[in-house]
């Protein structure tokens, strides 16, 4: 249950990724949950009494109604549904609509730190949402354009309303939009690689990526090796909870 | 639907004690006040309080009354006031939750005590040993007030406190004497001084001795009653009643730990708490915490009125020993030592260090601390970004997420 988006994931037995749903939050959670967990259902051909355990995770994780289990912060779980793709010592950036978050896992999977942006939207996909508002470009049309630039505007600020004067300066300077869209991602990957160090793997993950994986390789530019990114970048954090989900159930032997 | 826990957090019977302190504490000020006498001076919360108890004054310390601007949830609307007229939000949020308080004409002391406002000082003394932004906040109210404004100017990053440091402060101290003795219209009595040194040295020995109980597992305080518990030890130093009061609580303290009688349920992770309180939010943090099973048992910040220099046979060496040897005008090395000790001593799981917006010198995570002392000792640390008093610079969510995972953290590590 994200800050924007929802997303619910269904595992089955074999931990197979088998059914999803994502939409808005919206101002309903537990409805948008619900809405959801029917339509990702319909997906695995399966029915709600099949469901033998769930959990929660996001802004919204107290809000779910069908949980089973405790509900767990995003940051394990983001961190358990990447380990489950790529079991060893990895580094995991995660650019949601309203975070961003880097998380470190030893090569046992267990987390040794984590780091939340700070205070201000810099680097998450709320800069990139407000960006295209400012541009009037459809959110969906971003990824596109940055990988048509030729000549990339390099912006300076923290601040999304400080970027956003420096993105207006330079189209009253008659700078190509498809450059201002690929100096955005490049603020975006710049603000969340100040975040930490990062160890050798790095896994990328979150909506953001998901819909604009020009973003990934320009990351990997910047880093100077490639990102790992799992099949389904935006319900890494679902997929985790579900995961935590099953092994309480096996915990409590039922 | 999941649902919240119900948290117990069992209060310590004496917390109404030192509450009824500070109840006689701010009346007395407030008579004093309206009689015109005994005559009233305005000090820093580290600063020389023996020497204005010695001469008669009765104290008021501006920072106690910013805090409780905080916890009253005042401070965010009267910061802005103060802004407006050139202090900015990046400094200190107690200077202009205070500023603006006075500004506005409000006080919580007014809805607390059924006082109508702070009292007035014949004289403002400060230590910059908090910060330099008091001196601002002191000269100020000297203009407003018409009133004298004296102040030490203290050393910082202090590695060894050599005997340079200590003639420099006591030197500073004792030039401060003459134009108290004006204003109090009475010699400093050497007799009478000791003896206020030598109550502030015990007091500071019990708070300390209260805190140490915290080492007692389960402990029996928490960091949260430790940020009200230690009101008497602030604006009481150099009092018996202060150490009355002290003795009551070190007795509920000790009987606490004889019965393994711990202030959480069932404390289940042991923190270290770096960094001013959110005052607004300190009980939304006591619940958050204890809803985890997670006991924050021990801080820099309460650790700070201790001052075990202090020795009457000697009492301005003694003083600028005491009031130089404090965590916050140290280098980062003992900084960093104070801390490691304090983790082991504590045997804390996990540190969260409070970076507070507007006070950097009471943060200490944005010079890679917690890096160095988390790769030194293997204890995992977070950065939670706050502030003391202004709420505009604080996002409950994203506190609630980091402590939460922090805490999810060290549950995966036991």
């Amino acid at each position: 249950m994200g800050a924007s988006r929802t997303k619910v994931a269904l595992l089955d037995a074999s931990r197979k990724f088998i059914g999803r749903a994502v939409a808005k939050s919206g101002t309903d959670f537990a409805a948008t949950a619900q809405r959801l967990l029917e339509k990702a259902l319909d997906m695995a051909g399966a029915r709600k009494s099949d469901i033998a355990c769930a959990t929660a995770t996001g802004y919204g994780r107290k809000n779910v109604g069908f949980i089973t289990s405790d509900a767990k912060t995003e940051i394990s779980c983001h961190a358990r549904g990447c380990y489950h793709y790529f079991p060893e010592a990895i580094s995991i950036i995660d650019i949601g609509g309203q975070d961003n978050k880097v998380i470190k896992l030893d090569a046992k999977g267990q987390r040794t730190n984590f780091k939340m942006n700070r205070k201000c939207a810099a680097g998450t996909g709320a800069f990139l949402e407000e960006m295209s508002l400012r541009l009037d470009i459809p959110l969906e049309d971003m990824n596109g354009l940055a990988m048509q630039s030729e000549n990339m505007v390099k912006l300076g600020s923290f601040c999304t309303v400080f970027s956003a004067t420096e993105v207006l300066e330079n189209i009253r300077m008659g700078k190509k939009v498809p450059d201002i869209v690929k100096g955005l991602f490049y603020s975006v990957i710049r603000r969340v690689l100040e975040m930490d160090l990062l160890s050798e793997q790095v896994v990328m993950t979150g909506g953001v990526v998901a819909h604009n994986p020009y973003l990934v390789d320009m990351a990997a530019e910047i880093i100077g090796h490639d990102i790992l990114v799992p099949d389904y970048p935006q319900f890494t954090g679902a997929i985790g909870a579900a995961l935590y989900a099953m092994q309480n159930r096996s915990r409590q032997g039922s | 639907m999941s649902e919240e826990k119900k948290v117990v957090i069992k209060r310590l019977k004496s917390a109404q004690t030192m509450g009824q302190f500070m109840v006689d504490y701010y009346r007395e000020l407030d008579q004093a006040a309206k009689a015109g006498k005994p005559k009233i001076a305005w000090c820093t919360s580290v600063g020389p309080a023996e020497i204005l108890r010695a001469l008669g004054f009765l104290i008021y310390f501006p920072e106690t009354h910013s805090a409780m601007l905080g916890t009253s949830r005042m401070a965010t609307e009267l910061i802005p006031v103060a802004n407006a007229i050139g202090y900015s939000p990046d400094i200190c949020s107690y200077l202009t939750a205070d500023i603006g308080a006075f500004c506005k004409g409000v006080s919580p002391l007014q809805k607390a005590f059924k006082i109508d406002s702070v009292p007035k000082p014949d004289v403002l003394v400060y230590n910059t040993n908090q910060c330099r932004d008091v001196q601002d906040w002191f000269t100020w109210y000297s203009e407003k007030f018409n009133v004298p404004v004296v102040g030490i100017h203290t050393y910082r990053g202090v590695g060894e406190v050599t005997d340079a440091h200590l003639d420099s402060i006591s030197k500073q101290f004792e030039n401060l004497v003459a134009p108290l003795e004006d204003v109090a219209d009475r010699k400093l009595d050497m007799d009478e001084f000791k003896q206020i040194v030598a109550l502030s040295r015990e007091c500071s020995d019990l708070w300390d001795q209260c805190l140490a109980k915290a080492a007692a597992m389960p402990s029996p305080l928490t960091f949260f009653d430790g940020c009200t518990l230690m009101g008497p030890a602030v604006v009481g130093r150099g009092t018996q009643k202060a150490i009355d009061a002290y003795k009551i609580l070190l007795g509920e303290l000790e009987e606490r730990v004889g019965s393994h009688d711990g202030a959480l349920e069932d404390e289940q992770f042991r923190i270290y708490w770096d960094g001013m309180p959110v005052w607004g939010r300190l009980g939304v943090h006591s619940k958050m915490f204890a809803g985890l099973n997670a006991n924050v048992i021990a801080s820099t910040y309460c650790s700070s009125w201790i001052f075990s220099a202090l020795d009457p046979n000697d009492p301005f060496t003694s003083m600028a020993r005491a009031y130089t040897e404090l965590f916050i005008v140290r280098s980062d090395d003992y900084k960093e030592e104070y801390i490691r000790n304090k983790l082991d001593f504590f045997k804390c799981d996990g540190i969260i260090y409070h970076n507070a917006k507007t006070c950097p010198n009471n943060t200490n995570c944005l010079y890679g601390m917690p890096q160095r002392l988390e790769q030194d000792t293997g204890i995992p640390s977070l950065i939670i970004d706050g502030d003391l008093n202004d709420l505009r610079l604080l996002s409950d969510e994203q506190t609630k997420t980091n402590v939460e995972a922090f805490i999810e953290q060290l549950e995966e590590r036991k």
